[in-house]
C-alpha cells in the first residue's frame, strides 16, 4: 500500500544489468522459436490473397462483413464475461472460508479445487451429458417426479455454466494464494480503527488480494474466450473459437478465414490482458511482512461452522459432479437413458491396466517438464516486467500470453511445418521426438504459470529486495534468496495449474504424437473414445488421469507446506 | 561468476535436451516396422494388428491414431521427410485429397476373388491409388429405451425422418466434418436431383436435434440416450449393438455402400511392408477379422460371407437391394465437394435454430389444418415449404469454375469463399424467417 517513490525513480533512471538483458533475450528467443515463428508460418494465410503470395487485409474485411462471425464474436464476449461472474461466485466463498477460518480440510479443498481443471477430453463430455444433459440423470429424475426438465447443457448459458465449473480454479488458486500473502498487520490496523465484518473484507482484505483475483479472472476470461472444447461439446458453433477450429480442421479447403479468426482471437486476448493490467496500474499491492501470515484465523462458532461446511460441501458437490459421473461411467457396464448405470464392473480398469503404466509415465514426464519450464519462464518474465525498466519488456508478457489464443491444432501444424524438415543424425525428423510435445505443452500452458508468478511478485515489496542489495547481495542472489522464496505460494499455484492442464491437453498432442510408446494418457483416451466399446475403458483412463494429477498436486502442496514449517515461518 | 554459472546451466539444459533426442532416435530404427496413420479405433486396429503380425513374422505394425482430417494434414505437413507407410481410413474423399496432392503411390493388389464394385460404387480407385478393403452403408440407428419412453415408432425409410413425430430427436454429423455423411448428402443430391435433393435435406435437417462436428459424436449420443436416433454408418450401429447398448440399426431401402480404404503413402520408408499389409487386409484371413464383434464391417471378398461369424451381417453381393438403386458419379461429386459442404454448413448447420423454428411452425400449422382445413392456409404452408427449400445457387452455378475456384484457392479473380458464404447464409436466414411467418399465418387461419 505504501508508495515507495524514491527507489522507483532511481530504478527508472538506472538501466538493466547485463544478466537481465541476457535473460530477456533468451526468453524472447524461446518465444520466437517455439511460439511466434511456428504459428506465424500457419497464420500467414490470414494475410494472403486467394491463391497465396502477396499481402492483403481483404480477409479481415470479409470477417467483419460476415454475420456469422459478428454473431460469434458477441456470443463469445457474453459467455466469457458471464463465466467470470459465475466462477467468481463459486470461488470467493471457498477462498475466503479457507483463508479466514480455522477450517479442517483446507488443504483438501485446495486440492479438490484443482480437480475441475483436470477434465479429460471426450469422456468428460460424455459424463457431463449423462449427468446434466437433456436425458441425463438429473433431468430424467425431474421428468419422472415433476414432469419438468432444465436445460443445463443448452445454448450459451449452458456454455457459461460448464465453463465456470471447469475454470473457476484459476480464480480460486490465485485468490487463495493472494489471501495467504496478505499482511496481517493491515487487517489489525483496520480493526483497531473500528472496521469489521463485510466492510473489512470489502475495503481492506479484497483490495489487498486484488492482484490474485485479477490474475485469475483475466485467465478465466481469456481462456473461455479462446476455448473451443466446451462450446463444441454443447454443440454451440456460433462462437469464435469453435468457428476457427471448424475451419482450420476441415480437409481440402483452402480457406483463410480460420486463420483470420485466430488472429482476431489473439489480438482480442492481448487487449483484454492490457485492460486487466490497467485495473492494477498505479497501485501498490506489496506488503513487507511475510512468512506464513495471511489473515487472522478465527474459530468458527457452531452456527458458522454448519453454514461454512454447508457452503463448501455444496460447491464441491457441484464442481466435482462431472468427476462423480466419470467415476460411475468408468465402473458402468451399460449406461444409457437411465439415471444410473445398469450394473457395475471392474473390467474397464482391467482392460486399460496393462498399457496405462506407459501412458502415466509419459503424462507425468511431459506435464512435469512443461510446468517446470513454465514456472522458470514465468518467474523470469514476471521479474523483468515488474522489476526492470527494460524497453519492450511488456512484450515478453504479451507474447507469452498470446499462446492462450492459439488453437492447439494450429500450434501442432506449425511445429510440424517448422521442425519436420530439421533432420537429426540418423535421418529422424526433429518433430518426431517427444521433447517437441513437451515444448508445445510448455508454450500452451505458460500463460497460467506466468499470471500466477506475476500476481505473486506484485505482492512482494521492493523494499525487501533493496534491503538485501544494501547489505551487499547481488541481484541474482536477491532473486534466489528473497524474491523466489517469498513467491513460493504463487509459483506453486502456477506449477499446479500448468501441470494439471498440460496433463489433459490433447489438440496439439494429437498432431505431434508419433508412436504409442511416446503417447500421454489423453492420447490413449482419445484412441479408446472413438468406438462404442471404448467408452468404459476411456472413462477408466480418465479417472486414472484425474487421480494421477490430483495426487501430484497434493504431494507438491505437502512439500511446500513442510518447507514452510521447516523454515520456521509459523508464528 | 554468478552470471557465468547461469549461462552454464542454460548450456547444460540444451545439452541434456539433445541427449534425450538422440536416445529416442536410435530406438526408432527398426526393421520390419510398418507405420500406419489411421482414423480407426483401437477396437478395429488391435485385432487386425495382431493377425497381421502373426501372418507376417518379423513385421510390426505401428499404429498412429489421428482423426481423418488431422491425418491428412499430418501427411501434407510432413511430406518432405515422410515417415509413414500407409494411410488407412473410411472416407474416400480424404483419399482423393491425398491423391490430388500426390501423396499416395499406386499399387495393384494381387489378392483374388474381389469384385469390381460393391453396390454401385467401385471398390478400388480406378487409377489404383487407394484400395477398398471393407464396405459400409449409411442407415439409421436408434436407442430403444429412448424410443419407448418418448413413444416413437421405428423408422424404416429416410422419408420417415421428415415426419413431425421425429422433430428434435435425430442427429447427424455435418458433411463438412464427416466424409461419410458427405457421401450420403451427395447420394441424395444425385439420386433426387439438385433442387429436390436439397428440399429433402433441408426438411429433414429442420427435424434434427443436433448436427455434430464429429462422426462418432452421433453414435455416442444415441448410445447414451442424449438423442433418440442417429444417421450413422453401419459399423457404428453394429458395434454399438455388439457392445451391449440398447440400440438398433437398419438400412433404408435406398442407401449407398462405400468402401473403407487403405493406401500406400508416396516415398514410404517401408514400401514392401506396406504392400504386405494391403495384401493381408484383402486375404481371406484379413477379411475374416472384419467380422469380429468390435469391428463388424462388410468384407469385400464375397466368399467370407459364408463363414459362421458373418451371421447377421447383410451380404451386399447377394442382397441386390443394398446400394444398387443409386447411381453415383464420382467425378460430379469430386468437383463440387467443397461447395456442397459449405452450402450445407451455411444454410443448415449454422442456421439450424432458424431452420428448426420454421420447420416447427410448418408442423404446427399442418396439425391445425388437419383438424380444420383451409385452402389459403394450405397454400401458405406450401409457400413456407418452398421458402425453406429454396437454393441460393443452381446446380450449374455450383459446377462452374467461378465457384469451384473460390474454394480451391486459385489465383484467378472471382468471388472469395467468405463472400459466397455470407451471401448463402443471408439468403437462407431471410427465407427461414419468412417461412416461419407464413406458416404461423397459416396456423392462425386454421383456428
Amino acid at each position: 500500500m505504501q508508495a515507495s517513490v524514491l527507489p522507483r525513480l532511481r530504478r527508472a533512471a538506472g538501466s538493466a544489468t547485463a544478466g537481465q538483458i541476457v535473460a530477456a533475450l533468451a526468453i524472447a528467443a524461446f518465444l520466437l522459436l517455439f511460439l511466434v515463428l511456428p504459428v506465424a508460418q500457419v497464420m500467414i494465410a490470414a494475410f494472403q490473397p486467394r491463391g497465396g503470395g502477396g499481402f492483403t487485409l481483404v480477409n479481415f474485411v470479409d470477417f467483419f462483413n460476415t454475420d456469422l462471425f459478428m454473431r460469434s464474436f458477441w456470443n463469445s464476449l457474453y459467455v466469457s464475461g458471464m463465466a467470470v461472474l459465475v466462477a467468481s461466485v463459486i470461488s470467493l466463498p471457498l477462498a475466503y472460508i479457507t483463508a479466514r477460518f480455522e477450517f479442517r480440510g483446507a488443504l483438501l479443498i485446495q486440492t479438490l479445487g484443482v480437480i475441475p481443471l483436470i477434465m479429460p477430453p471426450f469422456v468428460g463430455a460424455v459424463s457431463m451429458q449423462l449427468l446434466f444433459g437433456r436425458n441425463g440423470t438429473i433431468n430424467l429424475l425431474l421428468q419422472d417426479y415433476f414432469d419438468i426438465t432444465i436445460p443445463f447443457m443448452e445454448g450459451l448459458n449452458g456454455v457459461v455454466l460448464v465453463q465456470a465449473i471447469h475454470y473457476f480454479p484459476f480464480i480460486l488458486i490465485n485468490l487463495s494464494t493472494a489471501l495467504a500473502n496478505i499482511d496481517r498487520s493491515m487487517e489489525e490496523a483496520a480493526q483497531s480503527l473500528g472496521s469489521s465484518g463485510l466492510r473489512l473484507f470489502r475495503r481492506i482484505v479484497f483490495p489487498l488480494a486484488m492482484p490474485g483475483y485479477i490474475a485469475g479472472a483475466a485467465l478465466v476470461f481469456i481462456k473461455v474466450f479462446d476455448d473451443l472444447a466446451t462450446p463444441l461439446l454443447l454443440n454451440v458453433k456460433d462462437m469464435l473459437a469453435p468457428q476457427a477450429y471448424l475451419r482450420v480442421t476441415s480437409i481440402g479447403i483452402a480457406d483463410p478465414m480460420g486463420y483470420v479468426i485466430s488472429v482476431v482471437l489473439i489480438v482480442f486476448s492481448l487487449l483484454s490482458m492490457s485492460v486487466s493490467s490497467l485495473a492494477l496500474r498505479g497501485r501498490d499491492y506489496a506488503t513487507t511482512q511475510r512468512g506464513g501470515g495471511g489473515l487472522d484465523r478465527r474459530r468458527l462458532s457452531p452456527v458458522q461452522a454448519v453454514l461454512a461446511y454447508g457452503i463448501v460441501v455444496f460447491i464441491l458437490l457441484l464442481v466435482l459432479s462431472p468427476h462423480i459421473a466419470l467415476t460411475l461411467l468408468s465402473f458402468a457396464t451399460v449406461w444409457s437413458f437411465s439415471p444410473l448405470p445398469d450394473s457395475f464392473t471392474l473390467a474397464h480398469y482391467g482392460r486399460v491396466f496393462a498399457e496405462s503404466a506407459g501412458y502415466m509415465k509419459n503424462t507425468v514426464l511431459y506435464a512435469g517438464l512443461a510446468a517446470g519450464i513454465d514456472i522458470v519462464l514465468g518467474i523470469a518474465i514476471a521479474y523483468l516486467v515488474l522489476r526492470t525498466k527494460m524497453i519492450g519488456r511488456q512484450w515478453l508478457d504479451y507474447g507469452a500470453m498470446a499462446a492462450l489464443a492459439v488453437p492447439g491444432v494450429v500450434l501442432g501444424i506449425g511445429y510440424l511445418r517448422s521442425f519436420y524438415d530439421i533432420t537429426l543424425p540418423g535421418g529422424v525428423p526433429l518433430a518426431t521426438l517427444w521433447i517437441v510435445i513437451v515444448l508445445a505443452l510448455a508454450v500452451r500452458r505458460l500463460p497460467y504459470a506466468l499470471r500466477a508468478c506475476t500476481a505473486a511478485l506484485q505482492q512482494v515489496s521492493v523494499a525487501l529486495e533493496e534491503a538485501g542489495e544494501n547489505l551487499g547481495a547481488t541481484k541474482l542472489r536477491v532473486i534466489r534468496r528473497i524474491v523466489v522464496p517469498l513467491m513460493t505460494g504463487g509459483i506453486l499455484a502456477g506449477f499446479v495449474t500448468s501441470f494439471a492442464t498440460a496433463a489433459v491437453e490433447l489438440s496439439a498432442t494429437l498432431m505431434l504424437v508419433q508412436s504409442n510408446a511416446d503417447a500421454p494418457l489423453t492420447y490413449g483416451l482419445y484412441v479408446f473414445m472413438q468406438s462404442p466399446a471404448g467408452r468404459g475403458p476411456g472413462a477408466a483412463l480418465g479417472i486414472i488421469a484425474v487421480i494421477l494429477v490430483a495426487g501430484c498436486t497434493l504431494v507438491s502442496h505437502l512439500l511446500i507446506e513442510r518447507h514452510r514449517r521447516r523454515s520456521g515461518a509459523t508464528r | 561468476m554468478i552470471r557465468r554459472r547461469r549461462l552454464l546451466l542454460g548450456a547444460q539444459f540444451v545439452l541434456s535436451m539433445l541427449g534425450a533426442m538422440s536416445v529416442s532416435a536410435i530406438a526408432h530404427a527398426q526393421t520390419g516396422k510398418v507405420t500406419v496413420v489411421t482414423s480407426f479405433s483401437k477396437d478395429v486396429t488391435t485385432p487386425i494388428k495382431t493377425a497381421f503380425e502373426k501372418a507376417n513374422p518379423g513385421a510390426t505394425l505401428d499404429v498412429q491414431n489421428r482423426n481423418t482430417n488431422a491425418g491428412v494434414k499430418y501427411l501434407q505437413e510432413t511430406k518432405s521427410n515422410n515417415q509413414v507407410d500407409l494411410f488407412w481410413a473410411s472416407a474416400p474423399d480424404a483419399f482423393e485429397v491425398l491423391k490430388s496432392s500426390q501423396l499416395l503411390q499406386a499399387y495393384k493388389p494381387k489378392a483374388t476373388g474381389i469384385p469390381e464394385k460393391v453396390g454401385s460404387y467401385p471398390i478400388n480407385d480406378p487409377q489404383g491409388y487407394y484400395i477398398g478393403f471393407a464396405a459400409s452403408g449409411y442407415g439409421i440407428m436408434w436407442n430403444t429405451r429412448y424410443m419407448q419412453a418418448k413413444k416413437l415408432p421405428e423408422p424404416k425409410e429416410w422419408d420417415d425422418l421428415l415426419k413431425p413425430v421425429y422433430f428434435d430427436h435425430t442427429a447427424i454429423a455435418a458433411p463438412s466434418r464427416s466424409g461419410t455423411t458427405h457421401l450420403t448428402v451427395e447420394t441424395i443430391l444425385q439420386g433426387e436431383g439438385w433442387e429436390k435433393g436439397w428440399r429433402t435435406l433441408r426438411l429433414m435437417a429442420g427435424n434434427f436435434r443436433q448436427i455434430t462436428e464429429r462422426s462418432f459424436g452421433v453414435p455416442e449420443g444415441v448410445n447414451s440416450g442424449q438423442f433418440g436416433l442417429g444417421i450413422v454408418i453401419d459399423f457404428f450401429g453394429f458395434s454399438s449393438e455388439a457392445s451391449g447398448f440398447p440400440v438398433k440399426f437398419a438400412y433404408p431401402t435406398v442407401t449407398t455402400l462405400v468402401p473403407a480404404n487403405v493406401a500406400i503413402v508416396a516415398n514410404a520408408p517401408n514400401t514392401a511392408g506396406a504392400q504386405a499389409f494391403v495384401e493381408f487386409l484383402l486375404s481371406p484371413t484379413g477379411q475374416e477379422v472384419l467380422l469380429e464383434p468390435g469391428i463388424r464391417r462388410l468384407p469385400v471378398n464375397p466368399a467370407v460371407y459364408d463363414k459362421p461369424a458373418a451371421k447377421g451381417l447383410p451380404n451386399p453381393f447377394k442382397d441386390k437391394t443394398l446400394g444398387a438403386r443409386v447411381k453415383f458419379d464420382v467425378d460430379v461429386s469430386e468437383k463440387r465437394t467443397a461447395a456442397v459442404d459449405s452450402l450445407y454448413d451455411q444454410t443448415i448447420t449454422f442456421q439450424h435454430e432458424a431452420l428448426k423454428a420454421a420447420t416447427k411452425a410448418v408442423h404446427d400449422a399442418e396439425a391445425k389444418l388437419a383438424k380444420k382445413d383451409n385452402a389459403r392456409g394450405r397454400a401458405l404452408v406450401k409457400e413456407a415449404r418452398d421458402l425453406i427449400a429454396a437454393m441460393p445457387v443452381t446446380e450449374a452455378e455450383v459446377a462452374s469454375d467461378a465457384i469451384a475456384k473460390a474454394f480451391t484457392g486459385s489465383k484467378q479473380p472471382g468471388a472469395r469463399q467468405a463472400e459466397l458464404e455470407q451471401q448463402w447464409a443471408a439468403f437462407a436466414k431471410t427465407n427461414y424467417a419468412k417461412a416461419k411467418d407464413k406458416a404461423e399465418e397459416a396456423g392462425k387461419l386454421a383456428r
